[in-house]
């Protein structure tokens, strides 16, 4: 050993040559082939659901449950658009203009609660937050029944039928009033990071609240629109609960029709998987595009930042 | 005066949000607590108060002991097993892997999926049949020669429910992973360097300075993933439906509004729910305010 000019960490100088490196070579190996592993057991749903649906009923025998299809059809596809059509489209009524919503209310309160703050503004943000833990069942009886009051006094004022309970724009408002705390969260966290004395340089030059939001705010506000929006999206796509609880056959959103075919005996595998994979299709196209800003979201949920 | 001119408008924005939550979360939380403490027992009865007598007659029905039991199995295997997972696929992962962008995108997109979709090939994967019947794991199993390993999954009567934690593990172990991922990497790489100049083996970096600072990372994760497990339905019915073998607490009370046509009862079990999941997350939000407020 030659004389260093700073003395090497005690665990290295034992270790004469390449060792450690070889070591940690081997770590790395082990790492690797530990991460393939579960990797192979994350997609083994992903297999089945695929392998299955593609599936003739003559190949539907235990034994060759695990077996690529010998045939190839897509036979239960098409059976499974024919039953799921009527309630994607419900999902795409309810998800579209349901995440829009809620990203507009959502950026106009983190603004509020980051940049232009009144008295109190922390105790109710955290007032807020608590909506976000609530399990909905807590509110889901009084909410079934201040919906059927809704369509009873529409009935009687405007003598046709209330949307509010058994219809798609109750689920759509229950969605956005319980999505306001989320998306209030993601759009306060991301505006904190707006410097303050842009603010303050926009009030000094005489702009008011709503004039400083839309030209300075509102331009680097991209990425948390983004996040919310994919958020709000995916999580009314795949909401059940509510949707179980407020909407009937004309108004059921793809998950309850999808559990509606997979609950049958009477269904065949091939197309209870095609339909479950149908009913995904949307989500996970905005996770392989955008997954980037679902991550985002994900983290928002952990109140952090 | 110009104070006040100066806050006004903000507060007139966030008011539709405010009355929202006002009403559709205390409003309604405050009234669902109202109807638990009455009897209508029916849909057209007015309901007398008749205070927390509901609250403790649940406790005479089998099915609701039954329940509460399914819900502390199911929640020990699923945030235990979330949990582990989730921080070893992170630890594996947290010095840097050739294709992590490949890992990470796997482990996570289960999360994008709906329960009732995943539950869909669950319930085919946790089919009971076993040998000649078998499809699904048990068929994988005995097909590998591990057929010891055949069982009847959630059908099982003591052990069913840790089997339904599964598929829930499937679902939520890549957040879990991301979580402790963006923790692992929040460790300044000098504090490591430093404890390891110090004389420290990796082992004793990892006891003494990387666990301790994903302490609050590691209390996040407890919390979501409770309060996930407390409330936890759409997968419970997208696998096996209402049966009493896998009953939980928000599937017995959809039971008692749409079947058993009980609203009283409904919102005792909905007032459970509630209570059960405030008692760790409403110290864990007044936690989270504070140390906000530190400067």
């Amino acid at each position: 050993m030659t004389v260093t000019e700073t003395p090497a960490p005690p665990a290295r100088a034992e270790d004469p040559g390449g060792r450690a490196r070889r070591r940690a070579g081997r770590a790395r190996g082990i790492r690797l082939a530990l991460l393939v592993a579960f990797l192979v057991i994350f997609l083994i749903p992903v297999y089945v659901l695929l392998v299955t649906s593609f599936k003739p009923l003559t190949e539907a025998d235990p034994g060759r449950a695990w077996a690529l299809p010998e045939v190839w059809t897509a036979q239960p596809w098409r059976v499974a658009w024919e039953k799921l059509a009527p309630g994607i489209w419900n999902s795409v009524l309810l998800a579209v203009p349901g995440a829009l919503i809620s990203a507009v209310l959502g950026s106009m309160n983190g603004y509020v609660l980051s940049k232009w703050r009144f008295p109190g503004a922390d105790v109710l943000f955290t007032l807020f937050l608590f909506g976000m833990f609530i399990p909905y069942q807590g509110v889901m009886i009084p909410l079934v029944q201040l919906l059927v009051k809704l369509n009873e006094v529409t009935q009687s004022l405007t003598g046709t039928p209330g949307v509010f309970y058994g219809a798609i724009p109750g689920l759509l408002l229950a969605h956005v009033v319980y999505g306001i705390p989320i998306c209030t969260l993601i759009f306060r966290n991301y505006y904190v990071t707006i410097p303050d004395e842009l603010i303050e340089a926009a009030r000094v030059d005489g702009a008011g609240m709503l004039r400083t939001y839309r030209s300075v705010v509102l331009p680097v506000s991209g990425p948390a629109f983004a996040v919310v929006i994919i958020w709000q999206f995916t999580s009314m796509w795949n909401d059940f609960l509510f949707a179980v609880f407020l909407t009937g056959p004309q108004s059921w959103p793809t998950t309850v029709m999808l559990n509606n075919i997979a609950g049958a005996q009477t269904v065949p595998y091939s197309q209870q998987m095609a339909a479950a994979l149908l009913a995904s299709v949307p989500t996970m196209i905005v996770y392989v595009l955008l997954g980037r800003f679902f991550m985002r979201g994900l983290m928002a949920g952990a109140l952090k930042g | 005066m110009t104070r006040v001119r100066r806050w006004l408008p903000g507060l007139l924005l966030v008011m539709p949000s405010i009355i929202a939550i006002a009403v559709f979360v205390y409003g309604m939380l405050g009234w669902n607590f109202r109807l638990a403490m009455t009897d209508r027992h029916d849909e057209i009865s007015e309901g007398s108060f008749v205070g927390l007598e509901n609250f403790v007659t649940l406790w005479d029905q089998k099915r609701w002991g039954i329940s509460v039991d399914h819900a502390i199995v199911f929640t020990v295997v699923f945030v235990g097993g979330a949990l582990a997972l989730g921080w070893l696929l992170a630890f594996l992962m947290e010095k840097g892997i050739r294709g992590e962008g490949t890992f990470r995108a796997v482990y996570l997109f289960p999360m994008a999926i709906s329960f009732v979709a995943t539950g869909v090939v669950w319930r085919w994967l946790m089919n009971s049949g076993q040998d000649e019947r078998a499809v699904g794991l048990n068929r994988l199993f005995d097909s590998l020669g591990l057929d010891f390993l055949q069982w009847e999954w959630f059908r099982n009567p003591d052990w069913g429910m840790a089997a339904m934690a599964i598929p829930a593990i499937w679902q939520m172990s890549g957040y879990v992973m991301a979580l402790f991922l963006a923790g692992f990497r929040g460790v300044p790489e000098d504090l490591r360097e430093a404890a390891r100049v110090d004389g420290c083996t990796e082992w004793q970096v990892y006891r003494h300075i990387v666990l301790p600072l994903l302490r609050p990372v590691t209390l996040s994760a407890l919390i979501i993933l409770g309060h996930i497990s407390l409330k936890v339905f759409d997968l419970i019915v997208a696998v096996s439906g209402k049966q009493i073998i896998t009953d939980v607490p928000a599937v017995f009370m959809w039971v008692a509004v749409f079947d058993s046509h009980d609203p009283a009862k409904g919102a005792t079990i909905a007032s459970y729910i509630v209570l059960a999941v405030s008692v760790f997350v409403i110290p864990y939000l007044v936690w989270t305010l504070r140390k906000e407020r530190r400067p």
